[in-house]
Parts: structure tokens; sequence; C-alpha cells
């Protein structure tokens, strides 16, 4: 089933290139306030190559910075990570390789990468999938080492408006996916979800709960 | 902290691949699966540009999606998508 074209790799790290600058500078941010939590540089590093995921450290660092546990910085970042579990099962008929192979596609599948290897229909191409999360995982972890090591950060990405990178990724890679009213209708209804519920309840529940919009596909 | 969180997110990422991989997913659930892509993109977009921590916010990161739907619908590839949503939240920023 795995048939990506010879060059899916490629269109992978191509799909990736324009959030490369957005992903370094984030990996900076996170490097600098790893360190001003107390981390030391080896462990802010570990901890953006295990686990690779921007969201859930950030969440994890600045809660242990506000004074918080560390049982609810770890609380915290798992729930933000709860969602690569139905992610990890919409791609799983993709992975066809042996069990380490599977398992290590499965840890470059974050959600830039996952959305670009995305073809529509469920389908997802884990050449892609590889080439996009390889490049995000040199930005990410590189950044961050630049950041730890370096100890200050080169201005605040707010100011670059790279903040808005990734929502206008997500609107770039989502548009092609919702051809015909069934696929719109789960994307908006993701994002109510996704809306009403972020005043009330913890970091990342509101994106879990959102995945339960593919339930309209319920076939009766 | 660094450890558990690596090796929880890990085995999360991981779990689907290593139990299910290669299989195809029974025809009740394709339907579902489907729709996840929509349904979770949908949900980043929103958290993305109006999500601060628990608050809801409405700031120049909207001016950053709005450039970047023009350009898609002038179907402009992506880089040029993404680097212009930043540009106009950029400009955003500092003009407002």
């Amino acid at each position: 089933m795995a048939q990506g074209r010879p060059s899916g790799y490629r269109d992978g790290a191509r799909a990736m290139a324009p959030l490369t600058v957005a992903i370094v500078a984030f990996g900076i941010s996170f490097g600098v306030l790893a360190r001003s939590v107390g981390f030391s540089w080896p462990a802010a590093v570990a901890m953006s190559a295990t686990t690779f995921a921007g969201s859930a450290q950030f969440a994890a660092a600045s809660i242990l910075s506000d004074g918080g546990t560390i049982a609810a910085a770890i609380g915290a970042a798992l729930l933000l990570n709860a969602r690569y579990g139905p992610i990890g099962v919409s791609v799983a008929p993709w992975l066809t390789g042996s069990t380490l192979s599977r398992f290590l596609h499965a840890q470059l599948t974050v959600d830039e990468s996952w959305a670009i290897a995305a073809e529509g229909g469920g389908r997802f191409d884990p050449r892609k999938l590889v080439g996009a999360g390889l490049l995000l995982y040199v930005c990410w972890v590189g950044g961050t080492a630049i950041g730890a090591i370096g100890g200050r950060s080169f201005g605040d990405p707010g100011s670059l408006g790279l903040d808005a990178a990734f929502g206008a990724l997500f609107l770039g890679l989502l548009i092609p996916l919702t051809k015909g009213r069934r696929r719109t209708q789960a994307a908006l209804l993701g994002a109510m979800i996704a809306l009403a519920l972020t005043p009330i309840a913890p970091a990342g529940v509101p994106i879990i709960a959102a995945s339960g919009a593919c339930l309209l596909g319920v076939r009766r | 902290m660094v450890l558990v969180v690596g090796a929880g997110t890990m085995a999360i990422k991981g779990a689907g691949p290593m139990i299910l991989g290669g299989r195809a997913l029974p025809e009740a659930l394709t339907g579902v699966i489907e729709l996840l892509g929509p349904a979770l993109l949908g949900a980043l977009v929103a958290v993305q540009i109006f999500g601060d921590g628990q608050a809801l916010v409405l700031d120049e990161r909207v001016v950053g999606l709005g450039v970047a739907a023009i350009a898609l619908w002038r179907k402009a590839p992506l880089l040029v998508v993404v680097v212009a949503a930043a540009a106009a939240t950029a400009l955003a920023r500092a003009v407002l």
C-alpha cells in the first residue's frame, strides 16, 4: 500500500520549507524558555529530540515557570499530545514496514508533517511524511540547541508575524482536503468544537474533542 | 520530567502504527478516519489564530489568516501563502 513516488521524500521536504524559519525561531524560543526555568542545555535539547511536539513542550516549560508542579507539567504535555493517538491510527494503514520502521515513522508524525502527507480521502504518503518530518525535526532540535546554548533569543517570533505562519500553513493544507460537503462540515465543526472548549477545558482537550467531528462520517 | 514526557509522547505516537500498521481499517471506520484530517486541521487553524492560552482573542493574526485565504484563493504556492501571512501579521502589529 505504501507506494509513494520516489520523489515523495523531496515533495514532503519542499512542502515543509515555508515553515523552516518559523520552526527554527520557535525552537530557539523554546531553548531560551527551557533554560530560564532551570533545564540544562542537554535536557532542553533532549526534550525536543524525544517529545518533538512544540505545543506540549511550551506548555510544560511555562507551567514550570509559573511555579507549577512537575506532575502538572507532565499531565498537560501528555494531554496536548493525546491527539497523536487518533492521528497515529489514521496513518497506520499506510505504514507497511517492520515494527521498528513503523515506530520511527510514527515519531516523525507531527501536525505539520501529517497534514502534508495527507492526500485526501484518508490516504497518506509515508515518503512525504518522512521528508517533511525529518526537515522539521532538524529545524526544531537545531533551533532548540541554538536557543539553549546561545542562551538568548533573537527577538520575539511574534514581532515577525511567525505565530500566524502555522495557522496559514494549516489553512493551506486544509483546503485541498475539504472537497465535498461532508468534509467541509467536519472542518467547520472541528473548528467550532475547539473554539467552544478553549476557554473552559485544559489545553489539549479542545483539539482532541474536535477530532470527534469525524463522527459525521459514521455510515448509517 | 523530560524523560517521562518524551517516553509518553513516543508511546502515544507509536501506538497506532505499531499495533495496526499496514492493515486496512475496517470499512465502517474509513468514513470516520477520512474526516479526521479536515476536523483536526479545522481545529488547529482556529486555535492557532484565535487561541492565547485559555483565552480566545482577536488580534493581528486574523489579518495574516485573511491574507493567507486571499493568497490561497488566488492559487498562490504554499511558500507565498505562509510568508505573506507572517508579513501581514508583522505589519499589522507594527502599524496598529
